[in-house]
């Protein structure tokens, strides 16, 4: 489901004297459908770079990145778009949205983009927010007030809204309590079973050994220059 | 029930083709500035943001795309019901009929896009009347609908736009521009000159209007904030050349040109 062939990055400083900045190279990594695949290493080891090369976040110089059949690396921005609305979930560490929009709706966005009907996308999101211990009176506020836990919450609702054949879990139990960690365990588990390919960063070791399959150390990715 | 209704059968009908082809779209004045050779694809349901400071050609190039400004050299090829028109090289009167009915343009200024002594629901109601509608009754309502989607209460349908916030202003344009069902909307620096809480709940408004609509936008603004949360494409402009283009975060987080990097460094992160 994810194919990562030969990749390298770098990045080029125009404004601080051109200064190149190599940061990653060589990288290879293949997930299946129904695993999970921590990727390990150092703060600075290129763990969230290489999640965000995946997700088209950041350009790669070099290789290739197969997601769902689609070349990450070559491919157009409308692919990308389609590739991240119907097959490639990412649940980030920030939450970020409109403000003013009711976190029901935060949550049920995906689905809408979908084409679900806002009835069905609405109960989703519902569940999701009730599992995830968000209380009721909340739903119809905008989640930017919320605690950091919270929003954080929310955000990973958003991300397990739609059943995603990929996706990129950066950090999704930091910070959470033990209700909650369960619960979140518990949706990767469940998405594991329904098939998906997950790639996660997870500092938490207890939960790693849980749900992820084996580990990747993304060190051995890092360009000597840049170690 | 709402005018943009006849579109959506169009829309699914449609075979994969840009709504809009743009091909070496040019336009230079005296003193060297415009904008030179810009060519780009826009699909239908995409919102393509057009960043660039003062002077960098932005403006110029979507006065060209509207027909507003006549270019030099390229053109501007727009899917008129599965026939691709070249909307440069068109006879005025089509033209004009084309930006009265599938394209609308959002003023960054209200007062360009509003009639100021015509009532909230005449502003709206005129609209209508221009594509065709007669009956009165109907017009009203369908008014007063698009006054509620735009979030002003019904009662102030016959106040005038002068009497209303610059963010009232702004959602009555808007809601004058859609209530038609365009296809394709421009805008110029839509949320310019509002206090940032008023920007939000336009931002919020727009991207549920464009979802709901399935409309593809054109945005020029000098904020990245905005085109963050409502682009999907981004182009950034500087001396009249598109220097640098692709997904909107992908630009932002990850600049390849000097001057994004520059330009996405010198904003404050709050």
């Amino acid at each position: 489901m994810i194919e990562i062939e030969n990749l390298s990055k770098h990045f080029t400083l125009h404004n601080q004297g051109g200064a190149v900045i190599p940061v990653m190279a060589g990288a290879e990594l293949q997930v299946s459908p129904g695993e999970c695949v921590a990727l390990t290493g150092q703060s600075g080891a290129g763990k969230s770079t290489l999640m965000r090369m995946i997700y088209g976040n950041y350009l790669s110089a070099g290789g290739t990145i197969r997601v769902n059949g689609t070349d990450i690396t070559r491919a157009t921005p409308r692919e990308i778009i389609r590739l991240r609305r119907e097959a490639l979930g990412y649940v980030s560490q920030f939450l970020r949205v409109v403000p003013r929009v009711p976190t029901r709706a935060v949550v049920a966005e995906p689905l809408l983009a979908l084409g679900t009907d806002t009835a069905t996308a609405y109960a989703r999101a519902e569940e999701l927010l009730a599992m995830l211990n968000i209380p009721e009176p909340l739903w119809s506020l905008s989640p930017t007030t919320f605690s950091g836990g919270e929003q954080q919450r929310v955000n990973i609702a958003r991300g397990f809204a739609h059943q995603y054949p990929a996706m990129l879990l950066d950090e999704p139990t930091a910070s959470l309590d033990v209700n909650n960690r369960e619960v979140v365990l518990t949706l990767i588990q469940k998405a594991k079973a329904q098939g998906a390919a997950i790639i996660g960063i997870f500092h938490d070791e207890a939960a790693r050994a849980r749900v992820c399959d084996r580990e990747v150390d993304v060190t051995r990715f890092t360009p000597a220059q840049a170690a | 029930m709402t005018a943009h209704d006849p579109h959506i059968g169009a829309m699914t009908a449609a075979i994969d083709m840009p709504l809009l082809s743009v091909g070496g779209l040019t336009k230079t004045y005296g003193s060297g500035r415009g904008c030179a050779n810009v060519s780009f694809d826009l699909w239908p349901g995409e919102v393509l943001g057009i960043v660039g400071e003062s002077g960098s050609g932005k403006s110029t190039l979507l006065g060209c795309l509207a027909g507003h400004i006549r270019p030099d050299a390229g053109r501007v090829v727009y899917d008129l019901d599965g026939h691709a028109r070249d909307t440069v090289s068109m006879a005025e009167p089509d033209r004009r009929r084309l930006s009265r009915t599938e394209w609308t343009f959002v003023h960054q200024n209200p007062r360009d896009g509003l009639r100021m002594g015509v009532s909230a629901g005449g502003n709206v109601g005129e609209r209508l009347m221009a594509v065709g509608a007669r009956n009165y009754g109907a017009i009203r309502e369908t008014a007063t609908d698009w006054l509620e989607r735009v979030e002003i209460a019904a009662d102030r349908i016959d106040d005038r736009p002068r009497a209303f916030s610059g963010g009232m202003q702004q959602r009555l344009q808007i809601a004058r521009n859609l209530v038609t069902g365009p296809r394709l909307v421009f805008m110029d620096e839509p949320t310019g000159g509002l206090d940032v809480s008023v920007q939000a709940r336009l931002l919020d408004l727009l991207r549920g209007l464009v979802r709901d609509m399935g409309l593809s936008v054109i945005i020029v603004t000098h904020d990245l904030a905005v085109v963050r949360l409502l682009a999907d494409r981004l182009m950034v402009m500087k001396d009249g050349r598109v220097i640098e283009e692709g997904l909107t975060d992908q630009v932002l987080d990850d600049p390849q040109a000097a001057y994004t990097q520059l330009l996405v460094s010198s904003v404050l992160q709050v």
